[in-house]
């Protein structure tokens, strides 16, 4: 062997690169560290907060109104006074997305919230209790797992009319089997190990237990899933608002846009391209955010 | 032994885990020698590196995040590691090419030795055995690789194996799922044998199995040790396992090799006060003493380790001169080292 | 074997009756008056009241479940308010499009995507892998409605190579499948590769290459019937999901398949339609999910021993 070098000046060498690690963190501050380190997650995270203070800010950065209609500006492609393009009605369609982040981003986050406390909630009690409670909850599960769930949320909607709340509801029911799922397999995993049992004998309570052992030990997999569950979320609520469900033209949800301007594809197709790109990147944002995460909180898979 | 006939030589060892959070020093300048049909015990607690120096010999590091830093390994004369540099530049793509034609060189002549010449057992033998084939098949699946043989002699030979270590051949065409952690284990050993190697790498090849489970396991070990003259690299933290089977002992601690000896070496005449702490650890039948003497403290960070004798912190002799630099190995006594400033600057023994 | 897959189907019966529970409360909430949306609007009260009789409607409401439940039995799903003709026919004619452009996209997305993300699995970190991710990535993230009017714009509008709409030919058959194609691919890839990254990691995989095994025989031999273990269990879910998708895609593309019934129906507000739909697919999901089980115990030993125990002789612990 050509390069031996002494342990002495491998340890030297090894001193200089100064590397330091303080100890005694928690796995959680453990996973955040690494997750600040993950290029794919901060670029997630960026492109999503981008699309926060776009929602928050929307009057201000929309140069035109939603519902402004223009006659004579009417399936104007991109340019720069209409950086999108307009539509059919003359209406600015870079407004119109711009006003589109106030639909899907939140209603899929406020879902993704329902959805993992009732969900959530249910995986956790299955799970923690077993037996005839798993049982019964499961099979409930089964059932509504025997839909899709994107014809569940339409079948929702469809009951209950078009409007926000109401999808709501269905956007939630459709998240709602996939989270008790998940979490119920998080928390077998740990349900069986030694502290929850010792907390059981000396007389903690099952709620306690659950919420003092239980969630704080399977966040990591809840919280990876949720992300996964608003980017389907997204794509489900666009989907409807395509369809002609829940949130309708004019409203200006990015598949109600799409919705609208589909007919006109053929002669003015950037009034398709754009909202559609709107969807995806939200998506995609969502996704790496997850994809970041998995790898951050899970570095076995890494 | 004799000095000449090394069927294994590791000569100043260095591999080191770069991760994210910084390189973790798993082994550091180890060398040590197997010779034929002998035992060897490698003893270190959790996270010294005793695994690692396993699969180094096996070629089997999981690279990355290991990187062989320095060292060389010689199996029957034979040199393992890469001598082209590793190269670290984006545009080195010379240097690569080189690195990379050199390990797949080496891969081949790795395919070869691996459980013809040297085999090696895992730790769990709950997981080192596939669930989805057959136990026979898997003992079937090295002969076949190894040795010029028609499937049915390979299944034949196969069947010999699962008898050789106790098991009715009439359970080839179960899953292991259907074994007991034991029988298990048997097929392990089955597998590792059935092309009768030169050498044996056993990691920790009872810590998963019950006590009465771990002492059939040992025997049968060493009855075939005795039956093919196969030389056995024992990985354990146990010192009673070492006492059982082994003729040499060798002590790693962070990733170091502190003392090496035969077992009255270690046994009787230890010196290095990490063995001593080791054995003082443990509870002993004939000692009255009502307390056990675990060591102190623990093992540095292997991220961080010490410019000076990694177990400065932790000893109960250290003096000052133990503080300049790292501890050499010496010989105390003829095939027994140690690695301590203090031990060999008392002159303990002659 | 045969107890396990009986046992399998006899278990429908519990989660399709909780499915016509569903539908049954469904159709008591849903607004509108079938009366009303059934006749014609010139239509006499006294007519009315008949068919409100004969529906059933003056019963309680348990007695309206009970009959509901009957009548599925007998393969009553309603009468369309359309066309006025009975859902269950008008569903039966448009399974086998449904089935074809489901199994068909998900036969090809498993034959491409499968090795896609072993391959990226085994290549971890490399730049084949780095592309199939992002790949995976978007693929996942684009909606299918979107993608599919793209493909159209593409294929179809601009270099005119494909029809745009579905019409009986074969070759129409390439954008729906293709539409709906692309998302299962990606989940299924991004799958298959995160089961691979774990079994790789396993220690049988470090015995097989202890043996002395070639990396390839190692990943073919020994990893990949592991993989295809997770890989079979989802495609229950992947199935579901494609027939989700094709509520959309059929639409688009106007391939008259149970999506573009259902979707029609949401848009018209026709409920026996929509409910007849529901029901039809739930109990498709269920079928599929039997043989994806049924398939599971094949692949994997440990579940084929579980389900035969008693058929086999029982395994004596020797040690």
């Amino acid at each position: 062997m050509s390069k031996i070098t002494t342990p002495a000046m491998v340890k030297l060498n090894k001193k200089t690169k100064g590397r330091h690690k303080e100890t005694g963190n928690t796995p959680m501050q453990e996973g955040l560290k690494r997750l600040r380190k993950n290029k794919t997650a901060m670029a997630g995270m960026i492109i999503i907060l981008f699309l926060i203070i776009i929602a928050i800010f929307a009057p201000l950065i929309a140069p035109y109104g939603y519902q402004e209609q223009s006659y004579t500006e009417v399936r104007l492609g991109p340019s720069l006074q209409h950086l999108f393009g307009t539509d059919h009605l003359g209406r600015d369609i870079f407004s119109r997305c711009v006003y589109g982040t106030r639909y899907s981003l939140p209603i899929g986050l406020i879902c993704t919230l329902l959805g993992l406390v009732i969900g959530g909630g249910l995986g956790l009690v299955a799970a923690y209790f077993g037996g005839r409670t798993d049982n019964i909850i499961m099979r409930i599960i089964d059932i509504i797992q025997a839909i899709p769930s994107i014809l569940l949320c339409i079948a929702l909607v469809a009951i209950l009319g078009n409007g926000m709340w109401q999808l709501v509801v269905a956007i939630t029911a459709g998240t709602i089997q996939g989270m008790t799922k998940n979490v119920r397999a998080a928390v077998f995993m740990v349900r069986n190990n030694e502290y929850v049992n010792s907390s059981k004998s000396i007389g903690v309570s099952d709620f306690q237990i659950m919420i003092r052992h239980l969630v704080p030990n399977a966040v990591g997999i809840i919280v990876i899933n949720a992300v996964g569950v608003v980017a389907t979320s997204i794509l489900t609520i666009s989907s409807l608002s395509y369809l002609g469900v829940g949130l309708v033209a004019p409203t200006p949800e990015w598949g109600a846009i799409l919705a609208e301007g589909k007919q006109y594809m053929a002669v003015a197709p950037h009034m398709v391209y754009f909202p559609g790109l709107m969807i995806a990147i939200t998506v995609v944002a969502f996704y790496l955010f997850g994809n970041g995460l998995r790898d951050a909180l899970d570095p076995r898979l890494k | 032994m004799a000095e000449n006939s090394k069927l294994l030589e590791v000569k100043n060892l260095t591999v080191h885990y770069e991760t994210d959070e910084g390189i973790v020093e798993a082994v550091n300048d180890i060398s040590f020698h197997i010779a034929p049909g002998e035992i060897l015990g490698v003893v270190g607690e959790t996270g010294a590196g005793k695994t690692t120096i396993a699969r180094s010999i096996m070629g089997l590091l999981p690279k990355p995040p290991a990187h062989v830093i320095s060292g060389s390994i010689q199996i029957e004369g034979q040199e393992m590691l890469s001598d082209k540099p590793e190269s670290k530049g984006f545009f080195d793509f010379a240097q690569k090419r080189a690195r990379s034609a050199d390990e797949r060189r080496l891969e081949r002549i790795y395919r070869e030795i691996r459980g013809k010449k040297i085999s090696m057992m895992f730790q769990d033998p709950m997981t080192a055995l596939n669930p989805v084939l057959y136990v026979g098949d898997q003992i079937a699946e090295v002969i076949k690789i190894h040795e010029n043989v028609s499937e049915a002699q390979a299944r034949e030979r196969a069947g010999e194996m699962l008898e050789l270590v106790g098991i009715p051949a009439d359970r080839y065409k179960e899953y292991p799922h259907q074994f007991s952690g034991g029988m298990k284990q048997r097929v392990v050993i089955a597998i590792a044998l059935a092309c009768h190697p030169n050498l044996i790498i056993a990691d920790e090849p009872t810590t998963a199995l019950d006590v009465t489970i771990q002492a059939q396991i040992l025997e049968m070990l060493r009855d075939l040790q005795k039956k093919f003259g196969t030389a056995i690299m024992l990985i354990t933290h146990d010192f009673g396992v070492v006492a059982e089977i082994c003729d040499r002992c060798m002590v790693i601690y962070a990733g170091e090799k502190v003392e090496e000896g035969t077992l009255e070496d270690i046994f009787d005449n230890r010196v290095h006060p990490y063995t001593v702490g080791l054995f003082d650890s443990m509870p002993d039948m004939y000692d009255n003493s009502l307390r056990l003497k675990p060591i102190k403290g623990l093992m540095p960070n292997p991220m961080d380790l010490p410019s000076y004798c990694s177990f400065y912190d932790r000893c109960s002799v250290r003096c000052d001169a133990c503080k300049d630099g790292a501890p050499v190995l010496r010989e105390i006594n003829r095939g027994h080292f140690a690695a301590c400033s203090a031990a060999a600057g008392r002159g303990e023994v002659e | 074997m045969v107890k396990y897959i009986i046992k399998r189907i006899l278990y429908i019966i519990p989660v399709m009756f909780g499915i016509i529970v569903m539908v049954f409360i469904m159709k008591a909430v849903t607004p509108g008056d079938p009366v009303l949306e059934l006749l014609p609007l010139t239509a006499t009260e006294e007519s009315k009241e008949n068919l409100r009789e004969e529906l059933g409607l003056n019963d309680p409401i348990i007695v309206q479940f009970g009959k509901y439940v009957v009548g599925v039995l007998h393969g009553d799903l309603g009468t369309s308010y359309k066309t006025k003709q009975p859902v269950l026919s008008e569903v039966a004619e448009r399974l086998p499009n449904t089935i074809i452009l489901a199994v068909w996209a998900l036969f090809i997305a498993q034959i491409i995507a499968t090795p896609l993300g072993i391959w990226a699995a085994v290549k971890q970190n490399s730049a084949v892998d780095n592309i199939i991710v992002v790949f995976t990535m978007f693929g996942a993230s684009v909606p299918n409605f979107w993608l599919a009017l793209m493909l159209i714009q593409w294929f179809a509008i601009n270099l005119g190579w494909l029809p745009s709409m579905y019409n009986g030919s074969l070759i129409s058959w390439i954008l729906p499948i293709s539409a709906i194609l692309v998302g299962s691919i990606a989940h299924t890839a991004r799958a298959a590769r995160t089961n691979m990254l774990e079994v790789i990691r396993q220690d049988y995989i470090m015995t097989a290459r202890a043996k002395g095994q070639k990396e390839g025989t190692v990943i073919f031999k020994h990893a990949f019937r592991n993989t295809l273990i997770p890989v079979i269990a989802s495609i229950g879910s992947a199935l579901g999901s494609l027939l989700g998708g094709s509520l959309i895609v059929e639409q688009i593309f106007a391939v008259p398949g149970v999506g573009k019934y259902i979707s029609d129906a949401v848009s018209a507000r026709n409920y026996p339609a929509l409910q007849g739909g529901i029901i039809v697919i739930a109990l498709l999901c269920c079928i599929i999910n039997i043989i994806v089980d049924v398939l599971y115990t094949v692949v994997d030993p440990r579940l084929k021993t579980t389900f035969m125990k008693s058929s086999k002789k029982r395994v004596k612990e020797a040690v």
